[in-house]
């Protein structure tokens, strides 16, 4: 098996400035977006995801600018997330630079988003981001407006119908696991990365590197994301890579 | 100067590969399908994405293929992701699309069954790859067995083995680069590829053939 496994650090921003904090040793400003992600670029994350918190319009259209500004710099894949309701919303993300996007409730207010979109720019650039909630033994259900409110889907299905109607890679957050840095929702990620087709991506939970080996080897994920751990210079991306790839995890260490 | 030309038919993320050429180090970079910026242009670059169907409706409509056609007498030209499966005869997607036909050959789906030591693959091939190379100028300074962004369910299959010139493994063997005389083309991404992605632009901006 020659393909890598991917790790993805996340970052969340708000009208144009990363917020949860970003520490890096000799970093000036850790609050420009831009800057975060051309070190992680550098210092060898797979693939960057960017996390739109922003409520206004106004920081809405200052997302645009920084992704545009991402992409002048930054030389790996970027996926933005946040507030995407529309097929025009994914027109002018792509447009800015992102090359992929991740969409979340929208998906379930409006069933046609997904097919419709792929369509329209392709499976390749449309995430399906599902945050779920353990409700019972080996049942799980799609949460939405932060995991407070309850949706009654099942999180399995769910997955299955999305990537089925056309989105191409899966993002999922465990709301039980998500802040806690005890690992992954390990069940859940093996039972969707297990049913879907398409590339799962692992996320909520990290506390340790041994976790992201764990999401990759149990939870049968191909990439993971990561935000506080990569964040606060527990670990860096390179420290990661090596510890998994001693794992016996194929990791592209040539960057 | 090195001025390149890529061809805007409204397909895909432009700016992307516009921004990389910059970074790798054209002078100048032109997003278009004007024949006259085109006629212009030391270079052209092919980019595509999205669904070969609408990718080959919107080249005829944009007059993508004469203008293919008529550069290949003079000028270097790179195909990426669908911009090098578009240069074969046919693909396998949408239920079957007729493309540009420079090359003999046929792009074929991975299909749900590919297999790898037992467990079945993903689908889309998505994340970084090992490319094989041969012998080749836009290789330079690039190691053999270098990892390369990838995303794609189809890959192309040219009747002459010649032509490949980069080879990657994913379940089986695929051509992940292909070319003769003036053309280069590409599976992956190398506006989305990082280093090696940039040297091989750099490579293409100072191709000489």
């Amino acid at each position: 098996m020659s393909l890598a496994k991917r790790i993805i650090p996340c970052l969340d921003v708000d009208a144009g400035r990363v917020v949860k904090g970003v520490r890096f040793v000799d970093i000036r400003d850790a609050g420009d977006p831009v800057e975060v992600a051309r070190r992680y670029d550098a210092a060898g994350a797979d693939e960057i995801t960017f996390l739109d918190i922003t409520a206004s319009h106004e920081g809405r259209n200052t997302t645009l600018h920084t992704v545009e500004r991402m992409a002048s710099e930054v030389f790996v894949p970027l996926t933005v997330g946040g507030g995407i309701r529309s097929e025009a919303d994914i027109r002018a993300l792509l447009n800015a630079g992102a090359d992929k996007v991740s969409i979340n409730s929208a998906a379930i207010h409006n069933p046609l988003l997904i097919p419709r979109a792929a369509e329209r720019f392709g499976s390749q650039c449309l995430v399906i981001a599902i945050d779920a909630k353990r409700t019972g033994p080996n049942r799980w259900e799609i949460f939405t407006h932060g995991g407070r409110t309850a949706t009654g889907i099942d999180a399995v299905a769910w997955a299955i119908q999305m990537t089925e109607q056309g989105a191409g890679e899966v993002l999922l957050t465990s709301m039980d696991a998500d802040g806690t840095q005890q690992g992954y929702d390990l069940e859940l990620t093996r039972a969707v990365a297990e049913a879907v087709r398409v590339p799962v991506i692992a996320s909520g939970g990290v506390g340790s590197l041994q976790h992201l080996a764990d999401g990759l080897l149990v939870g049968k994920a191909d990439a993971v994301l990561a935000a506080s751990i990569f964040h606060f210079a527990q670990h860096s991306i390179s420290e990661a890579k090596s510890y998994l790839q001693a794992r016996g995890l194929v990791m592209r260490m040539d960057y | 100067m090195s001025g390149v030309a890529v061809l805007d038919y409204g397909m895909g993320n432009l700016h992307s590969v516009a921004k990389a050429l910059e970074a790798a180090g054209a002078d100048k970079v032109w997003i278009t399908h004007d024949p006259q910026l085109i006629a212009r242009a030391d270079r052209l670059v092919l980019p595509g994405q999205g669904a070969m169907r609408d990718c080959m409706a919107a080249m005829t409509r944009e007059g993508i293929a004469t203008v293919v056609h008529d550069a290949l007498q003079n000028k270097p030209l790179l195909g990426i992701c669908v911009g090098m499966q578009a240069l074969l005869t046919t693909s396998q997607e949408n239920g079957g699309v007729q493309c540009l036909n420079l090359y003999p050959g046929e792009v074929r789906f991975f299909g749900h069954a590919l297999q790898e030591q037992a467990e079945i693959l993903k689908v889309p091939h998505m994340g970084w790859n090992e490319v094989w190379q041969q012998p080749h100028p836009l290789w330079k300074n690039i190691a053999d067995g270098s990892r390369f962004y990838f995303v794609h369910s189809y890959y192309c299959v040219p009747e002459q083995p010649q032509l490949t010139l980069g080879t990657t493994h994913y379940g089986l063997d695929f051509t992940a680069a292909l070319g003769q005389h003036l053309v280069f083309a590409v599976q992956f991404h190398p506006e989305k590829s990082a280093r090696h992605g940039l040297q091989l632009l750099h490579n293409f901006l100072n191709w000489n053939p």
